[in-house]
C-alpha cells in the first residue's frame, strides 16, 4: 500500500486546518450558504435529510487494519455507530454533526485519511478492480497508476470547479471488469500490445445517471508516459468546452456525445500535442517507484486445495457454497480471495457497524496481511487468506454476519440509501431490497438463479448503478407516490451495456412479485450452462414483458 | 482608489474598468489605464493603443486565446472574468495565456472570486486579484499559504513533485 511521505501527511494536515478556517468563517457568516457549499462538497460534506452526510476517499478501495480501526473509533465517536460503504469504494458517514467535521477530518488525517474531493464538481476517487494484485488474469497491477492518478489529481489547481464531477477507473484484468471503467469518465483499461509493451486503452465518456452511456474508445493505445499528459488535455477540453449551463448536461459524455467520439478525440489530440513529451512526462523510474510501494506480502510457498480444505469441504456443506460463492481464486497457490458479505437480509447493503469494522480489521490481521479492500458492490475483501485458514475464517465470519454466501448472487442487492437517508432521492430503496431479499430467502433457489446482478436507485442520479444491473430498478415519484421501474439486461463488464426499462412502473407492493416472474421465466428459458443475462440477450426482452405484465392484470 | 490584490500585496488599483466605452470612452482622462471588453479592443485597437495611458482587455468565459494570441504584445493587462465562482474556464484560459502563449504581463481574476480561489488561481498563472467589495482583503492574502505542497506542474512550479524529489 502506498506510505505516505512527509509532504504527502503535510499536504493533509493543511488541508485540514483550511476546512476548519471555511467552517468558522461560515458560523460567523463571512461565507454564504452558497459558498460553503462548495467549499464543503469539495470535503465530502453533503447536507442530508436528516443530517450531513461525511463522504471519506478510500482511494482505490484500500485500507489498512489501522485506517480501518479508525473508521470504527469515528462511528462509534461521531456517527451512531455504523458507516456506510459506497459504491465508490469509499466510506460515508451519515450522521456527523457540521460541527464536527474538522474534528473528524483531523483524525482521519491521522491514519493518511481524508474527504479531499469525494464531492463536488472535480475529479473524484480513482476507483479499480478490487482484485488487483492477487487476481492471476490481469496484465499487472493497476494500483501505482492509481495512485499516480491520485497525486495528480489532488487539489490539482486547474480542475477544481469542472462542470461537473469526473471519475476515473483503471482495470488491467483480463478476464472480467470488476471496475465498471466503461461507465466512468475516464475509463484506462492496461493492456501489452503486440511488443508486449504496457500500455492503456482510453473510453471516455461513459456515465449513468440520466442519460446513461457507455465510454467510447477514444485512445486505443496510451503509453504510460502520456498518461498525466494525455489526462490532462482531456480535462482540460472538458473544463473550457463542457455545458456550464444545465448540471444534467454538464458532464463530458454530453460533450463527447455532441462532438461526436471522433471529433471530440481530435480536440483532446490537438491540446495534447502541446502537452506531451513536457513536464508532465511520467518518467519509467517514477512508474518503478510507486510499484515499488505496493510489493507483494510476504507469501509462503504453499500448495493449492491442502488437505485441511478438502476434509472442511467435505464435512460441511454450508462451508462448500460459501467457498464457492464467496470466494475466488488467488494468483498464489495456497492462497484464496475471499468477499465478506455487507448485505445480509435486513441491512442496508454496505452498511457495518464499528464492532464489524473492528473485527474485519483484526480479522484482516490475523489472516490477510492486514489489508482490506471495498469494493464497488459494496462488500469488503480480504486478499490474501491462506487455503488452510479459510474454515477458521468462515467460522468467525459467520458469527459476524459476514458469512453470507450471496456474493453475485440475486441477494447480493447493491442499493443506495435511497428516501430514508438521502436529500436527492425521489423514493425509498432499502424496503425494496429488503423485500427481494425476503422472497429469495431459499438459498437452494437462489444458487439455482445463478450468477446475477440487481441493483436499486432511489432516483434518477443513479447511485446504485441501476442501468447496468442484469435487473436494474429505480424508485420514480409520480404525484407523490413512489413507483419502480425495472429494466433488463445491463451489464457493467467489456461489452457494457445499459438495460432496457420493460415497460410502465410498479407499486412498491408488487416489485418483489415481479422480480420472481422475471426469474421464473429465466429459469422456464434458459438452456444449461446460462445465466440470466445470457438468457436475456438470446431471447430479448419481449416474453418477460409478456409475463410480467400478463400477471399484473 | 479600490483596492485589489497584486504580486501577494494589498495595493490601490491604478486600472479603470470601462464598461461602456462608446459613452464613456470620450469622457475618461487619456492618460488614465483603462480596461475595455476583448471584442471591443479588437474593433478599436488603433485608436486604443494611441492614447497615453495603458489599455487592458476584459475576457468573458467564450473569449478564446486561440483567436487572439498574436495581440498579446499590445494588450498591457488581461482581466479574466469568474460570472460565478464555481465556473473554473478562466483557470484554462489564463494558464494558456502564460504557458503556451508567453504573456507576462498582470493576469487579473474578476468578478466572483474568493479568497479560497487565490493560490489555485496564482498558481495558474494570475497575479491579480480584484475581491469583491464585501471581503476582507487583508486576511484573503492568509489564503496563499493555506496550503504548501502542490503535487502538479503549474505555472508556478513547472515541474510535477516526483522530479522536484531530492
Amino acid at each position: 500500500m502506498y506510505a505516505y511521505k512527509e509532504y504527502d501527511q503535510q499536504l493533509l494536515n493543511e488541508r485540514v486546518e483550511q476546512y476548519r478556517d471555511q467552517t468558522q468563517r461560515f458560523f460567523k457568516g463571512e461565507l454564504s450558504e452558497d459558498e460553503f457549499l462548495i467549499l464543503r462538497l469539495q470535503n465530502g460534506l453533503y447536507v442530508q435529510r436528516h443530517a450531513p452526510l461525511l463522504r471519506v476517499a478510500v482511494p482505490y478501495g484500500m485500507l489498512n487494519t489501522e485506517q480501518v480501526r479508525k473508521l470504527a473509533h469515528i462511528a462509534r465517536t461521531y456517527d451512531k455507530g455504523y458507516a456506510h460503504i459506497s459504491t465508490r469504494q469509499n466510506v460515508q458517514f451519515n450522521w456527523p454533526s457540521m460541527e464536527n467535521v474538522p474534528d473528524i477530518l483531523g483524525e482521519l488525517a491521522s491514519v493518511q485519511m481524508h474527504a479531499v474531493q469525494t464531492s463536488g464538481n472535480c475529479i473524484r476517487n480513482t476507483t479499480t478492480d478490487q482484485f488487483a494484485g492477487v487476481t492471476a488474469n490481469e496484465v499487472t497491477d493497476p494500483r501505482p497508476y492509481c495512485e499516480i492518478i491520485r497525486q495528480w489529481s489532488t487539489l490539482h489547481p486547474e480542475f477544481a470547479y469542472l462542470p461537473r464531477k469526473f471519475k476515473i477507473a483503471v482495470t488491467a484484468a483480463t478476464d472480467e471488469d470488476r471496475a465498471a471503467i466503461r461507465f466512468n469518465d475516464v475509463g484506462l483499461r492496461i493492456i501489452k500490445n503486440d511488443a508486449d509493451e504496457i500500455g492503456f486503452e482510453v473510453f471516455i465518456g461513459g456515465g449513468l445517471g440520466r442519460t446513461p452511456l457507455a465510454g467510447s474508445l477514444i485512445k486505443p493505445f496510451l503509453a504510460p508516459k502520456d498518461l498525466l499528459s494525455y489526462l490532462e488535455a482531456t480535462l482540460r477540453v472538458y473544463n473550457r468546452y463542457g455545458r456550464r449551463d444545465n448540471k444534467y448536461k454538464a458532464r463530458i459524455k454530453i460533450l463527447v456525445k455532441a462532438l461526436t467520439p471522433e471529433v471530440f478525440g481530435k480536440k483532446v489530440d490537438e491540446e495534447w500535442q502541446h502537452l506531451r513529451d513536457g513536464a508532465l512526462d511520467l518518467p519509467n523510474t517514477e512508474i518503478e517507484q510507486m510499484k515499488a510501494y505496493f510489493p507483494e506480502p510476504a507469501y509462503e510457498t504453499l500448495e493449492n486445495n491442502p488437505a485441511s480444505l478438502v476434509d472442511a469441504k467435505s464435512e460441511s456443506g454450508a462451508f462448500s457454497i460459501w467457498l464457492r460463492q464467496n470466494t475466488n481464486e488467488h494468483k498464489k497457490a495456497g492462497y484464496q480471495i475471499v468477499t465478506l458479505s455487507l448485505s445480509p437480509t435486513s441491512v442496508a447493503p454496505g452498511d457495518v457497524t464499528d464492532n464489524q469494522l473492528d473485527v474485519i480489521a483484526d480479522l484482516a490481521d490475523k489472516y490477510s496481511f492486514g489489508e482490506i479492500r471495498n469494493t464497488h458492490n459494496q462488500n469488503i475483501v480480504l486478499a490474501d487468506v491462506k487455503q488452510e485458514d479459510l474454515y477458521d475464517l468462515w467460522k468467525q465470519l459467520q458469527t459476524h454476519g459476514f458469512a453470507t454466501a450471496n456474493i453475485h448472487t440475486i441477494n447480493d442487492i447493491i442499493c443506495c440509501p435511497g428516501g430514508d437517508f438521502c436529500a436527492l432521492a425521489n423514493a425509498k430503496s432499502l424496503p425494496i431490497a429488503d423485500q427481494i431479499q425476503k422472497r429469495f430467502d431459499d438459498y437452494d433457489f437462489v444458487y439455482d438463479i445463478g450468477e446475477i446482478s440487481l441493483n436499486i436507485s432511489g432516483c434518477m442520479n443513479a447511485c446504485s448503478h441501476h442501468h447496468i444491473g442484469n435487473i436494474g430498478i429505480l424508485g420514480v415519484d409520480k404525484k407523490g407516490k413512489e413507483f419502480y421501474q425495472v429494466s433488463l439486461g445491463g451489464d457493467a463488464g467489456f461489452s457494457a451495456s445499459v438495460g432496457k426499462i420493460i415497460g410502465p412502473s410498479f407499486n412498491e407492493n408488487d416489485v418483489a412479485d415481479v422480480v420472481e416472474t422475471i426469474i421464473q421465466h429465466y429459469i422456464a428459458s434458459r438452456i444449461e450452462g446460462e445465466t440470466f443475462l445470457m438468457t436475456y440477450q438470446r431471447i430479448g426482452m419481449a416474453p418477460f414483458k409478456e409475463k410480467v405484465y400478463a400477471k399484473n392484470n | 482608489m479600490p483596492k485589489i490584490i497584486k504580486n501577494r500585496e494589498v495595493v490601490e488599483d491604478q486600472w479603470t474598468t470601462i464598461d461602456s466605452p462608446e459613452q464613456d470612452l470620450a469622457t475618461t482622462d487619456d492618460s488614465a489605464n483603462i480596461i475595455v471588453e476583448l471584442a471591443y479592443w479588437l474593433e478599436n485597437k488603433v485608436s486604443l493603443i494611441a492614447r497615453k495611458g495603458k489599455v487592458g482587455v476584459l475576457l468573458l468565459g467564450s473569449d478564446e486565446p486561440e483567436l487572439f494570441h498574436q495581440e498579446l504584445d499590445s494588450i498591457d493587462l488581461i482581466a479574466i472574468n469568474f460570472p460565478k465562482f464555481g465556473d473554473g474556464r478562466g483557470y484554462s484560459i489564463a494558464r494558456l495565456l502564460c504557458e503556451r502563449y508567453g504573456y507576462q504581463q498582470e493576469i487579473r481574476a474578476v468578478g466572483d472570486v474568493l479568497r479560497d480561489q487565490l493560490r489555485f488561481m496564482e498558481r495558474c498563472g494570475f497575479n491579480a486579484y480584484a475581491l469583491r467589495a464585501d471581503r476582507h482583503i487583508e486576511e484573503a492574502l492568509a489564503s496563499f499559504s493555506a496550503i504548501s505542497v502542490d503535487y502538479q506542474s503549474d505555472v508556478v512550479e513547472k515541474k510535477p513533485i516526483y522530479n522536484r524529489r531530492p
